[in-house]
């Protein structure tokens, strides 16, 4: 089944499997690596909860949890 | 001479290498119409020189961000020799991203592997020349740090072919959609054209624009929406065909960088030990009693002042340079020998000069303006240093990590956070440094209220004023009263920033999507050269605009009307004194216009000063209290000559108050007043540089507006309680306005984007 990466705890990781949201933030995503078929692992929030730090492709991602909504992920 | 263009994701070493390649020939400018560095160097240990243009570090060639497209358009249309693709060996899939779209260019390229000791540190392996042979063009191993393979990769960029066609990745799984494309374009003779094809098929919106571009976009592709697929291919090709050049010895562990991450972005700690690094580098800035020595002391018997060692003269004028009662900061100390070194200066050349309006001229009114201007470079310096320090080490990106969440509500990005910490020790290097935020508006929003962050030349009119309040009227506590007027900074500049997001400068919150780089040791060599830019950035507007405006200032305060030289306790006389009268009334609702009678003209004429620096406020309060002993008024019975040697500041306060007999509100509206007009020259001249062109002369009008009504509100506040209700009121008025108006904006736009949908 598909999550959203938003609501990943820490440690947790998958598969990406789709990548919605609007052009220009989806097109980031896109360019920082962040399409189907990209492991990913949650590694960390911030300390106040949002945004959230994420490792992929090797190295370190954040973004906040709005912009981790459009990432659906199979585990 | 051939150029090449230096072309790579951010944190790949780019910077490093393009010193290492171009050392002290680098030049910095700006790309024209954005505030975005350009440094071009030439390469000359080689046989031939080479040309070397740094671009801005991008993970792709969207045209998202200025920085994407400068790049863009650069390869496209300054068809440079060659394009050095850098490309960080420890983090080679996201590098390579940049790598396939920059191939699609007619454009010879050649790759950099930087970073292979860390690869190798790690125990993975990456096989250049796998590498090369998959990609179609040289890769050489290179460590910018090190120096090594700079000569190997110079080499064969100047041996590359002259013409080079492009070729992508996407063949495979676009083939028939390209080349439709394509076609058009080749028919059309433009240059790259497989680049161009590659965009429009993304639905770039560069490419949109060009003429026919829809038209042969709808016949190759029709509706179908490509972007997402072709980012996934090329990041396919990228696993299956380039990233087997890496063999990895398996092992996760965890690295230096985690560890100190761990610590860095604590759930609990984070936010303390960044508060701990901000204050500690402030105190090595900008303290006067260093590690609180004289503090310490003084819960003992205490630390003797200057004035009781009973030093000769050029003893004391040495040892002040370090000390005073307490021993202080690095940065103050810098500060001081400078300052002591510009006084020695103004005072031989006045004193060499016989005509006493020459003198005053030359030694106070152009040398003056320059050194008060000068005189700060070392603060700012070190406050640059520290921040390129936080910068370049990693830890700046954490920052902006740990409180995103914090100024988010203000419509900004943690990225903000920095600058406008910085204006609490000057504004200048404050204002440069939202260069790191990409989104235009919370840039200008941003350098608007840098100069809310009280800076350090904003210090001495409020300890001033404070301390005549309490000293004059015997109420209050100096350091409350100080204390609070920071703190009035700060709501103004977050009330100015919601206001300004949601009117004038209103735009969707930019998108927090950023890499979190390793952390690594800054580097010298590139710190060294950055401060230097910096210096001679400052130095150049130092020598004109601000010269030029000081020197003005000076001439009204010293010519009356009929062009005569008029000395300082003289003021009074002079074209600035009038402009003062002039435009005494307009601050009577901010307590120091009418209402404190002939004499109140100081006040006005103080606050012109202050645009040449605010630490001449005060220093001009001594000048105006000796002119008006001069024109008979009653000042407390202090002479012209303690006034005019008050440092402080506080008595030539009390005899302003006395002669003026202005109220206390009037004297907080005063402070607050100054503290969030226009900034001191310096900070002007930056906000123009920095800004969007226009934008300027409202950024202006907002500092005007904004101080007037903070001024008023602390007047009328102060004197009248019960108006507090009436703000209260205003304030609630303008919030509901510009709530209900934009609530209106967002239906609009909802039915409009409704019925785009409905015509698709």
């Amino acid at each position: 089944m598909g999550k959203l990466l938003s609501d990943f705890t820490v440690g947790e990781s998958g598969k990406i499997k789709a990548v919605t949201g609007e052009g220009k933030i989806r097109r980031r995503l896109f360019d920082m690596g962040v399409t189907p078929g990209a492991e990913v692992r949650m590694r960390k929030k911030a300390p106040l909860g949002d945004p959230i730090e994420v490792t992929l492709r090797g190295y370190e991602l954040t973004l906040r949890k709005v912009e981790a909504a459009c990432v659906e992920v199979e585990q | 001479m051939k150029t090449f263009a230096l072309c790579g994701n951010p944190n790949c070493g780019k910077t490093t290498l393009f010193n290492a390649l171009t050392g002290a020939t680098a030049h910095v400018g700006n790309w024209p119409g954005v505030t975005v560095d350009k440094r071009e160097g030439v390469y000359k240990k080689s046989g031939e020189n080479i040309a070397i243009i740094d671009l801005p570090g991008i993970y792709s060639l969207s045209p998202y961000t200025p920085e994407e497209v400068i790049s863009r358009n650069y390869i496209l249309d300054e068809n440079p020799y060659g394009v050095i693709n850098i490309v960080d060996a420890t983090n080679l899939e996201r590098n390579l991203y940049l790598t396939t779209q920059l191939l699609e260019m007619d454009v010879p390229v050649i790759v950099a592997l930087n970073m292979m000791d860390e690869v190798e540190k790690a125990g993975d392996k990456v096989d250049a020349k796998t590498l090369e042979e998959r990609l179609g063009v040289p890769v050489v191993a290179v460590s910018a740090l090190k120096g090594t393979g700079i000569k190997d990769l110079m080499a064969r960029a100047a041996a590359l072919p002259a013409k080079r066609s492009g070729n992508s990745v996407l063949e495979e799984d676009f083939g028939d959609k390209l080349r439709k494309v394509r076609e058009h374009y080749e028919a059309e003779e433009v240059a790259s054209p497989l680049f161009h094809a590659v965009k429009l098929l993304e639905r770039d919106e560069l490419e949109l624009k060009r003429k026919n571009a829809a038209a042969v976009l709808e016949q190759a592709a029709g509706e179908e929406d490509l972007e997402a697929a072709i980012a996934d291919a090329r990041y396919k090709y990228i696993s299956a065909n380039l990233s087997v050049a890496k063999t990895k010895n398996g092992k996760e562990t965890l690295t230096k960088s985690d560890k100190i991450d761990k610590v860095l972005t604590h759930r609990v700690w984070a936010i303390p030990i960044f508060l701990v690094i901000m204050f500690a580098i402030f105190h090595v800035t900008f303290s006067e009693d260093f590690l609180y020595i004289g503090a310490w002391a003084s819960l003992g018997k205490g630390l003797p002042a200057l004035d009781d060692l009973n030093l000769s003269e050029g003893m004391a004028t040495f040892v002040g340079i370090f000390y005073d009662g307490a021993v202080f900061s690095p940065g103050v100390i810098l500060f001081n020998i400078f300052d002591t070194l510009f006084g020695t200066i103004m005072d031989a050349v006045g004193g060499a000069i016989p005509t006493e309006w020459l003198s005053g001229l030359v030694a106070d009114g152009v040398l003056g303006g320059l050194f008060a201007v000068l005189g700060f470079l070392p603060q700012i310096l070190m406050l640059f240093m520290w921040f390129s320090l936080l910068e370049d080490s990693g830890y700046m990106a954490r920052i902006a990590f740990v409180l995103d969440r914090i100024f988010r509500r203000f419509g900004l990005s943690g990225r903000a956070f920095l600058p406008m910490i910085m204006g609490f020790g000057c504004s200048v290097p404050a204002m440069i440094n939202t260069r790191t935020l990409a989104d235009e508006k919370e840039r200008t929003a941003t350098v608007r209220v840098i100069p809310f962050f009280s800076c350090g030349a904003k210090l001495p009119i409020l300890t001033a004023i404070a301390g005549g309040v309490v000293q004059y009227f015997g109420v209050g506590h100096a350091d409350l009263i100080t204390y609070a007027m920071y703190l009035l900074g700060i709501v103004a500049a977050i009330v100015s920033v919601l206001l300004m997001r949601n009117t004038t400068l209103k735009g969707e919150t930019p998108p927090f999507i950023m890499e979190l780089p390793t952390y690594h040791w800054p580097r010298f060599k590139n710190l060294m050269l950055h401060l230097w830019d910096k210096t001679k950035h400052f130095v150049k507007k130092a020598f004109t605009i601000i010269f030029a405006s000081t020197v003005l200032i000076w001439l009204f305060s010293h010519l009356n009307w009929s062009w005569h030289y008029l000395p300082d306790e003289q003021m009074n006389e002079s074209i600035l004194a009038s402009v003062g009268k002039l435009v005494q009334p307009i601050f009577t609702p901010l307590g120091f216009g009418s209402q404190i009678g002939a004499y109140g003209w100081v006040f006005a004429v103080a606050a012109i000063i202050g645009l040449v620096a605010k630490e001449n406020v005060i220093s001009t309060f001594g000048t105006l209290g000796a002119c008006l002993i001069a024109l008979g008024a009653n000042v407390g019975g202090v002479t012209s000559d303690v006034l005019l040697a008050d440092e402080e500041g506080i008595t030539a306060t009390v005899a302003m108050i006395t002669a003026t007999g202005i109220s206390i509100p009037g004297l907080i509206a005063f402070i607050a007043f100054n503290m969030t007009t226009i900034p001191c020259f310096a900070a002007c001249a930056t906000a123009k540089g920095e800004l969007k062109k226009g934008t300027f002369k409202w950024t202006l009008l907002f500092w005007l507006a904004s101080s007037y009504v903070i001024g008023a509100a602390v007047y009328t506040i102060g004197s009248w309680w019960w108006t507090a209700f009436i703000w209260a009121a205003v304030v609630a008025a303008v919030t509901l306005l510009v709530v209900f108006r934009n609530l209106g904006k967002l239906k609009f736009r909802k039915r409009k984007s409704a019925r785009g949908e409905a015509n698709a």
